[in-house]
């Protein structure tokens, strides 16, 4: 093995320039990017971007119209058998048979995986804590526990990567919380995740980096500190003064001012002006220094942190479904 | 230990039905030996032969009909002149006529029913997708359906023909099955070859109708497979195969002056009556015909719901 070849980082996911036509209409125009091993991939869209299409291609159930999908370097298409052994997924809601038991279902699908013996699939329901209800039918099962299932079969061929397409889908904040951490300790045993959810908040927090996709095309690629970098603001709480804009605007530390609103007085609270701006943290004593120079009063610096969802609704400002 | 519960309720379905059908045959020999005073099989074939005869010299009596009964006359002379019963009451007889009744369309139906959600239940429950991201291929996965379909059509086929025996048997005895009957009379119209004509025991007979009984389910079962993965949803493919096959009785009663009709699938079905030398719906009509057109018609089938299969996107 060359050197090269130890640090370049293993791809465990790649996808090259696919579309996807259906019926005349080309709902996937042309989507290129890489999971790397080890990591948290986050998958982002609004409803109607081509996001479940895409997560249906990655693992043969939809053919792409032009370009490949490649796991653990297999073609998803071409080498079917040897690309699926690596991935688990749970694509949509986890639908198992109802009129099986849970062991059942896992049992029946482990038959289909080479090595996976009973042994495994005591392991895989450990793992996602099912062993009290695991013999009862599915058809009893809560909404939480039927993802708990999904997921245990997901994992029963210990794949490299996992595709998860909107784990959280339908639970409750205690589910939510568990599921973020259930991801977080399958990461650190070394999986590589793939995971399409539209709560941001969660993505922000969970993954290394994330594509943004609309209208059928990537728009954004990259590690999500990043992307999410670029949209921090400084919000100014000032007292109502003619300067007070003006010396905001011209200050050399603002790149821009994104909006200015008035607030109007209420008990206790003379009247304000919110003015949010682009700058530099580290502009903020300068500027107001300024400001206390000429007078106006100052209510409040706020650092807004910069969030995905910001991010997210800003690049996919304007799609409408369909 | 067959987890769904399906299969137990045709098996119960069949045990409704088969004390039915065996308290309505026993009926009719009790109304025989009231009628003619005596349960000897010669008096009523007499009898049989003189009404059929009395039909034929009708002038209202369409030219078909007359082939028919001139063949029938001449059969049932045969057996008469033979001194062989064709229809001795006991359990074989009853099991050998039922499923010669049941094949044209009260089989197939219960065969489609259990056959025709194989694929498409897997498409409605969503189950599908997991199915399709193992790391087996499309066509093996189809195959295993199929395998589940030809055990399923023959465990069913098995378990009539002993319903039948065991239910029948019960009232008309278990014996017969030394009992002989002739097989190998070709009709073409109204005349009956008799050159090729033998006396088989009945056993031999009942073996030789299962199997074509089995031949025609597997048929139905290969069809019903092909409805079910074209047709996603359950119950508009279940529909349409029993809209098809309902159409091909009505079929075989009307269509003797269309021709081409006979290579359509549900007209084939009925391959034991070319066992027992009754009149084909078609002229042209006979059992190689029908066992070719029924072959063709699966083998189709079968490279449809491969091609389908293996290739479809699965969209939702």
């Amino acid at each position: 093995m060359t050197r090269l070849e130890q640090t370049a980082p293993a791809t465990v996911l790649s996808v090259n320039n696919v579309k996807k036509r259906i019926r005349q209409k080309e709902i996937i125009k042309g989507i290129s990017f890489e999971v790397y091993a080890g990591e948290i991939f986050g998958f982002l869209g609004p409803n109607g971007s081509g996001k479940t299409t895409t997560i249906r291609m990655l693992v043969d159930l939809i053919r792409p119209t032009e370009g490949s999908i490649k796991i653990c370097g297999f073609d998803v298409h071409k080498q079917h058998d040897e690309a699926l052994r690596c991935v688990g997924c749970i694509v949509e809601n986890p639908e198992l048979y109802p009129y099986l038991t849970g062991w059942e279902n896992l049992a029946h699908f482990a038959r289909m995986l080479p090595d996976v013996d009973e042994a495994r699939i005591a392991e895989v329901v450990e793992i996602v804590a099912m062993d009290q209800r695991i013999h009862d039918k599915v058809r009893t099962y809560s909404l939480g526990m039927r993802q708990r299932l999904g997921i245990a079969q997901a994992l029963l061929g210990r794949p490299k990567l996992l595709i998860l397409d909107e784990p959280t889908n339908g639970l409750d904040p205690q589910g939510i919380k568990e599921m973020r951490e259930f991801i977080r300790r399958l990461a650190q045993d070394g999986l590589s995740l793939f995971v399409s959810s539209h709560l941001l908040s969660e993505i922000q927090q969970l993954c290394d980096r994330v594509a943004i996709i609309s209208h059928g095309e990537v728009i954004r690629v990259g590690k999500v500190d990043e992307l999410v970098a670029q949209g921090g603001s400084v919000v100014w709480s000032v007292g109502v003064h003619d300067e007070a804009q003006r010396l905001i605007a011209g200050s050399p530390h603002v790149q821009a001012v994104d909006e200015t609103a008035e607030e109007p007085a209420t008990a206790g609270q003379a009247a304000l002006l919110r003015i949010v701006t682009r700058m530099d943290r580290a502009g903020i004593p300068a500027l107001s220094r300024e400001l206390l120079a000429h007078g106006v009063d100052l209510y409040g610096v706020e650092v807004k942190n910069p969030t995905l969802e910001d991010l997210f609704l800003s690049l996919t400002e304007g799609e409408k479904i369909g | 230990m067959i987890k769904k519960k399906r299969f137990y309720v045709i098996l119960l379905i069949l045990l409704a039905l088969i004390p039915m059908f065996t308290y309505a045959q026993m009926r009719v020999a009790q109304n025989a030996q009231k009628q003619f005073g005596t349960t000897d099989w010669r008096v009523q074939q007499r009898q049989n032969i003189n009404d059929w005869e009395r039909r034929l010299s009708s002038a209202r009596t369409p030219e078909e009909w007359k082939q028919r009964l001139q063949a029938q006359i001449q059969i049932a002379n045969y057996y008469l002149d033979n001194d062989v019963d064709p229809s001795s009451p006991n359990a074989v007889t009853f099991t050998r006529e039922f499923m010669r009744n049941a094949v044209g369309l009260f089989i197939p139906l219960i065969i489609m029913v259990i056959s025709a959600d194989i694929v498409s239940s897997e498409h409605s429950t969503g189950t599908i997708k997991l199915l399709l991201t193992r790391p087996v291929r499309r066509w093996k996965i189809l195959m295993s359906k199929l395998l589940t379909v030809v055990f399923f059509t023959s465990l069913t086929v098995i378990a009539t023909a002993v319903l039948c025996y065991v239910v029948s048997g019960l009232v008309f005895g278990f014996g017969g099955w030394t009992a002989p009957t002739f097989v190998g009379m070709q009709i073409s119209g109204a005349d009956v070859d008799f050159s090729h004509v033998r006396a088989v025991d009945q056993s031999y007979f009942m073996w030789m109708e299962l199997g074509l009984v089995w031949f025609s389910s597997l048929v139905v079962a290969l069809m019903s497979l092909m409805t079910s993965v074209l047709i996603r949803s359950t119950a508009a493919g279940m529909g349409v195969m029993l809209a098809v096959l309902i159409s091909g009785t009505i079929l075989v009663n009307m269509v003797s002056s269309w021709e081409s009709a006979k290579y359509l699938f549900m007209v084939n079905l009925d391959l034991t009556k070319y066992l027992t030398g009754s009149l084909p719906p078609i002229p042209g009509m006979d059992l190689s015909f029908s066992l070719t057109v029924l072959g063709i018609w699966a083998i189709a089938s079968l490279i449809v719901s491969f091609a389908v299969f293996a290739r479809r996107d699965v969209l939702n």
